[in-house]
């Protein structure tokens, strides 16, 4: 490791925090300990991982430190946000150093303190930042060892070490406490090419299930998220907005607001926002201010966007190609030919998009609801002129993100703000209804499916054409020996922006998959596991639907009328997720009630079974907004959807009683991702179940009571 | 105009100077700098500026503070006693019930309210009770388990 990569980086304990320092400098203001750094480029982990930001590709990706009191620092650019990576994380490193995971403390998203990270997306951080925390905590571990040994005199491969000591094997009276070895020592080494990392059965923290680390911060309302901050002589923002996405401002008058004692009002191009030390005072002067606004024709509404995403996504690109589609028609003794569509979903995390921020001397420092830091250090700077460096992001908590806030709109508007009144803190939140129409929304999308079997059940053909939901997670793993997957995209085609979605894309693509899939399985009497363990190709996708399968006691005997089964399996983030439902459904008002889910997955190995556990049943419960409720209801550029008045989630009466999770035995494996998979699986599962029930075939999510009501009235 | 408003906070009488069509959500997070108590939607949707008047769980969003005025109120500050969890607070934390943790404050003072009013909840009391507090992470089931522990303690008998 050479320590002028590690420039840009200071430790709590440095007294003045230095931006640019050099080796020299950085040496001696940092305090002592054993440090380890490393680096993604150093590691065979990084398959798959690519950085964005090419000017900030990380020298090193994180690293951990052994105080001088024995106590363990972990800095690394991921963030929290309900997922648990606070526990998860700590979990590995408390494993491979052999402390007491109380000894770890988890320094989370701060741009100066922690190093480079895209952000915490793609359900990454375990499987790619877990892998580098083991490594790091496994050096640090030999490190301390080496140390023991010149103290304690015995060979390296004499010592035990465990919970935070290292003891000679044949004398457990010579023994030495970390705290003891790092005093008065300043060790910094990189990891090496290949640190002993343990096997699963070495594993006594990893796999075990710890209850959440902040969990009792957020009991107390003490848990800080970004628009908790309360900085002396902060004003909070309110910004003027206009009631459609793509309106031209002709004339503002603020005279009205301006009479308002204490209200200041800044405008820069295209932002005006009002500033007052009270909030309320501030989101209630919004009203006083008079703004015209030019609206742009409409082109389409939540009922007419398919049929403009057909007319506008034009651009073809194909993504998976095999075999040859006539010669599947030809072999196919069934086709079957159907479009499957999907409205716009907004995030709706509870926390809306937030930021403090102060500007002072050129330098600005932030706390925002964020879950790309650094991306929101570069547009931040890039924005106010001055450089990544004078920008500092601090760590906070996230309330929710769910994708919604990779997207920082927000810290740019508080960033220009603060600067406006330099000196002054600046608080912004947006109101429930600034979320939503500023959420970047999962897209509509149309799949259009074309497929083919034999007599006896084998796929011969299947030609899927996605429109605007992307290609995440259409890799076949069905055997198909003519097949092609397309992507369809297109300028103009939303009228707001778009983006990820907790697994972006996938839900949509696994809903139109598994519901072709069941289709063509009762189209020749078989029962639709029996169907899919036929087709799949995937061992790894077997398993995951092998596990559901048991858990939930499928049987081929189907249920009761008015109550149905649903299967549907995916991939996501690494990970194979079956989730299989049960439901009853209402068939005189159209109702369904999902009454038991079942999650099966193999994610490799699993480092907090609980916490792997509970996003699988966070995934569920979420995925049944999607499913059966949630859907944008606009014109064009205007958002007519505002509050969760008119977006119904998940309620607690909506929710399944029963929820249930089976993970197929891994531990040797990599760790896959845990935060998405599951959640892809909900809509197909509950439209096949639904189909079960009472015959009703849903093309639509979601699958609301008029549609059901729709499809049965089809059916006859 | 603003007010002299009078009423208890967390066990202590407190004045204030607000002005009286202002909500308790704000003034508790902005005077007081109680920001456990959050903002969510503003209009009383989803729950999670959730506070006790009265002992009476409200959503603290849409109560004027010249309602406030002579009334005994408590946020999730004021739950714990002597540096000790109240039992709600203490299950969430056993039961996992909770992920980011946004939505937790107002959850754990409606579930303290609902166990004010009835102290032994049936499981479909509880989810009637919880209904209008808003969860995103899907947190549901375990909040579900966490007040049906508490009740169950309080009462020593487990209901179906």
């Amino acid at each position: 490791m050479k320590a002028d990569k590690i420039d840009s980086f200071y430790f709590h304990d440095v007294n003045t925090p230095p931006t640019q320092v050099n080796r020299r400098e950085f040496l001696k203001n940092l305090g002592g300990g054993v440090i380890i750094v490393f680096s993604l480029s150093q590691l065979a982990f990084r398959v798959g991982y690519k950085s964005l930001d090419q000017d900030d590709i990380p020298q090193f990706n994180a690293f951990l430190r052994v105080k001088e009191d024995g106590r363990v620092e972990c800095y690394s650019g991921k963030i929290e946000m309900g997922q648990g990576i606070n526990t998860s994380l700590a979990q590995a490193l408390a494993d491979e150093l052999e402390v007491d995971i109380s000894q770890v403390d988890m320094i989370l998203g701060d741009t100066n303190l922690c190093p480079h990270d895209d952000g915490t997306w793609g359900s990454l951080t375990t499987r790619f930042h877990e892998p580098l925390i083991r490594a790091a905590a496994a050096e640090a571990r030999e490190v301390l060892k080496k140390l023991a040994s010149e103290k304690l005199e015995v060979p390296v491969d004499q010592l035990n070490a465990s919970n935070g000591k290292i003891t000679y094997k044949n004398d457990s009276s010579k023994s030495i406490s970390y705290a003891e070895l790092t005093n008065g020592q300043k060790i910094i080494q990189s990891v090496s090419e290949k640190p002993e990392l343990k096997k699963s059965d070495e594993f006594n923290v990893i796999g075990k299930s710890f209850h959440r680390r902040d969990a009792v911060e957020k009991v107390t309302g003490k848990a800080l998220y970004s628009a908790d901050m309360r900085l002396p002589g902060m004003l909070y923002a309110a910004i003027i907005r206009p009631d459609a996405h793509g309106s031209k401002l002709l004339s503002v008058d603020t005279s009205a607001a301006e009479k308002i004692e204490g209200i200041q009002i800044k405008k820069d191009d295209d932002l005006i926002a009002i500033l007052h030390e009270n909030p309320e005072t501030a989101e209630r002067t919004r009203f006083l201010v008079k703004a015209e606004w030019e609206k742009l024709p409409s082109k389409a509404d939540n009922e007419s966007i398919f049929e403009h995403i057909k007319k506008t996504a034009t651009n073809r690109r194909v993504r998976y190609e095999g075999g040859d589609l006539e010669t599947g028609k030809n072999e196919s003794e069934l086709t079957f030919e159907h479009e499957y569509h999907d409205g716009y979903k907004a995030h709706a995390s509870i926390e809306p998009h937030s930021a403090t921020a102060i500007y002072e001397d050129g330098k600005i420092t932030m706390w925002a609801s964020s879950q790309t830091p650094f991306g929101t250090r570069q547009e931040v700077a890039e924005k106010l002129g001055i450089p990544k460096e004078d920008v500092h992001i601090k760590q906070i908590f996230l309330g929710g993100g769910f994708g919604g806030k990779i997207y920082n709109r927000q810290a740019v508007e508080a960033a220009r703000l603060a600067k406006m009144v330099e000196g002054t803190p600046i608080q912004l939140m947006w109101n429930r209804s600034e979320e939503f129409m500023y959420d970047m929304f999962r897209p509509a999308a149309v799949i259009k499916v074309n497929s083919g079997i034999t007599k006896n059940g084998a796929i011969k053909l299947w030609d899927f054409d996605i429109y605007c939901a992307g290609d995440r997670g259409t890799e076949l793993f069905y055997e198909v020996p003519n097949h092609r997957t397309t992507n369809l995209n297109g300028q103009d085609v939303h009228p707001f922006g778009t983006g990820a979605w907790r697994a972006p894309g996938n839900s949509t693509n696994t809903f139109a998959r598994e519901s072709h899939i069941d289709i063509m399985a009762h189209s020749v009497g078989m029962d639709p596991l029996e169907f899919r363990l036929k087709n799949m190709n995937n061992q790894r996708a077997i398993n995951s639907l092998k596990v559901a399968a048991d858990k939930f006691g499928w049987t081929k005997e189907k249920p009761p009328k008015g109550t149905g089964r649903g299967i549907a399996v995916g991939f996501d983030a690494g990970t194979f997720a079956t989730i299989i439902v049960e439901v009853d459904v209402n068939t005189q008002n159209g109702e369904v009630k999902v009454k038991r889910a079942v999650v099966g997955q193999d994610m490799g190995q699993i480092v907090n079974p609980q916490g792997a556990i509970i996003q699988a049943e966070g995934c569920v419960n979420m995925g049944l907004g999607y499913s059966l409720m949630e859907d944008i209801e606009f014109d064009w550029g205007e958002v007519k959807t505002n509050n969760f008045s008119n977006y119904q989630i998940p309620l607690f009466s909506d929710i399944p009683e029963v929820i249930e999770t089976a993970f197929v035995d891994a531990m040797d494996e990599p760790p896959q991702g845990g935060g998405e998979p599951a959640i892809i699986c909900m809509g197909g599962a509950v439209a096949n179940a639904v189909f079960e029930a009472c015959g009703a075939r849903v093309f639509r999510l979601p699958v609301t009571p008029e549609r059901v009501l729709a499809a049965l009235k089809e059916k006859g | 105009m603003a007010e002299t408003i009078k009423f208890e906070l967390n066990g202590k009488q407190v004045n204030v100077e607000v002005e009286p069509d202002h909500t308790l959500l704000w003034v508790l997070r902005s005077h007081f700098d109680l920001t456990g108590t959050k903002y969510g939607c503003g209009l009383g949707y989803c729950g999670s500026c959730t506070v006790l008047m009265n002992n009476d769980p409200v959503r603290s969003c849409g109560i004027m503070m010249e309602d406030v005025a002579g009334t005994k109120i408590v946020t999730i500050e004021g739950l714990a006693k002597n540096g000790e969890l109240h039992p709600v607070q203490q299950a969430f934390v056993d039961n996992d019930a909770l992920q980011c943790g946004y939505c937790t404050p107002g959850m754990i003072m409606n579930a303290v309210g609902l166990l004010e009013r009835n102290p032994n909840p049936s499981r479909q009391e509880i989810i009637d009770g919880m209904e209008d507090n808003l969860c995103r992470c899907g947190a549901h089931t375990r909040i579900i388990d966490a007040i049906a522990s508490v009740s169950d303690k309080k009462k020593g008998v487990v209901q179906p």
